[in-house]
């Protein structure tokens, strides 16, 4: 069985998916994905779909799923590389993919996953995230 | 419905020997109902062109206007429509040429009142009436064609994507838009936001002169795909009467950012990207 490989990226998980998803493929990426994070501690997790041709419901769901599993574990789930024609095609389907982050590339996906961190964090020790500017009197 | 080849024959034989008579009156018809509109030089060619073609088609013994053997005649024929279609003529106008033919032979027969002579005119008139028919249909061909290269012209024409700012692009919409626009400015918006790695989009339709159910559901499915992608969409550009239209319709854009000009659109981009904090002038002091 093919399995999805994942990479640690300083603070990011990277998911390439580069196979056509079966059944298997999925439920093991589940699993793998969801040890690595509680293994590694990481709050960001980047599925990148930039070589899939086609995304159908089955593929919709198990980002969703993924999405939701990461979300427990603390982790900001951002699916990137979205082609043109997928996303066409999921419009004209009428999915569209709820409670999942997306970006152009797995660069702005990093952008994206730093900025929440950032955010996060500075809410935790209770500092305004970005300084108000100050009003000209 | 074709010419034996006796009636052929014979129809060949009045056509060079009275060539000068037929083709003249077939001019002048033609020159009479075009009223200036082509050349007379023009007309003369074309109707030359015609009688020899006819000429060479009745040589070969039956003539029948579907066969093989016509192929050459019905060329011709296609020529001088196109001709026709691309110069701005009528349909009418154009088979009426071919009809002309039918005239100026009636004007060459007119010596002879024999029966059997009556009968060959009408045989002659049969194959005249499907020239002209034949002509009729590859003008409407030729005027098909021709407007489906100027509808495909003006799709390209009609939807440019363009750079506004590092990161912010947009697609001023102009004229109405259908469903096969809307399927070309959305792919050509998602292909432009992969290329160029824009996170924004700004949809001007300032151009656009009416927003019905149908236009909005093509914006908004242009915007629910960018946001798949993940880029944001912005809507600019609502006339004031556009957006009376908008609220009577019921449609909602939910949260997307609408603003009424292009610049409101590239300032709150601005904004969003942190570009106008650092670009503001300080306030002078009263």
């Amino acid at each position: 069985m093919e399995r999805v490989p994942i990479l640690k990226i300083g603070e990011i998980l990277l998911v390439s998916i580069q196979v056509d998803m079966s059944d298997q493929t999925a439920v093991a990426l589940q699993e793998d994905l969801a040890e690595r994070i509680v293994a590694t501690g990481c709050h960001g997790v980047i599925i990148d779909i930039t070589a899939l041709d086609i995304v159908d419901s089955f593929v919709g769901r198990m980002l969703s799923t993924i999405a939701s599993i990461s979300r427990v574990l603390d982790a900001e789930t951002v699916v990137v590389g979205m082609r043109p024609a997928v996303a066409i095609t999921l419009v004209e389907l009428g999915l569209s993919l709820n409670g999942i982050r997306t970006a152009l590339n797995v660069e702005r996906g990093m952008e994206l996953i730093a900025i929440d961190r950032a955010d996060y964090d500075h809410d935790e020790t209770g500092d305004d995230p970005i300084p108000e500017p100050t009003a000209s009197p | 419905m074709a010419l034996s080849a006796d009636e052929s024959g014979r129809l060949g034989e009045l056509l060079t020997s009275r060539a000068e008579q037929v083709t003249q009156r077939w001019t002048e018809i033609m020159v009479g109902q075009l009223r200036g509109r082509l050349s007379q030089a023009e007309l003369v060619r074309q109707v030359q062109e015609l009688h020899r073609a006819l000429l060479d088609a009745l040589g070969k013994g039956t003539v029948d206007l579907q066969a093989e053997e016509s192929t050459e005649l019905r060329a011709v024929l296609a020529e001088f429509s196109r001709g026709q279609a691309r110069q701005g003529l009528s349909a009418t106008e154009t088979a009426t040429g071919v009809f002309a033919l039918k005239e100026a032979l009636l004007a060459a027969l007119e010596a002879d009142q024999s029966v059997e002579t009556l009968r060959d005119y009408v045989a002659f008139s049969a194959l005249v009436d499907q020239m002209g028919l034949f002509t009729f249909e590859t003008f409407v061909r030729a005027r098909e064609s021709l407007i489906a290269d100027q509808a495909e012209q003006l799709l390209e024409l009609s939807t440019p994507v363009v750079k506004l700012w590092e990161g912010v692009v947009a697609v001023p919409l102009v004229g109405t838009l259908d469903s096969a626009r809307a399927q070309v400015v959305m792919e050509r918006l998602l292909q432009t936001l992969v290329d160029t790695g824009s996170p924004y989009a700004i949809i001007d339709i300032t151009g656009v002169p009416a927003v019905d159910t149908q236009v909005a559901q093509h914006i908004l499915k242009t915007v629910v795909a960018a946001r798949l992608m993940g880029a944001d969409c912005i809507i600019s550009g609502i006339r004031p009467q556009i957006a009376q239209t908008i609220v009577a319709l019921g449609i909602e854009f939910g949260d997307i950012a609408t603003k009424a000009s292009l610049a409101d659109a590239l300032r709150h981009v601005l904004r969003l990207t942190g570009v106008e904090t650092s670009r503001r002038q300080p306030r002078r002091e009263a």
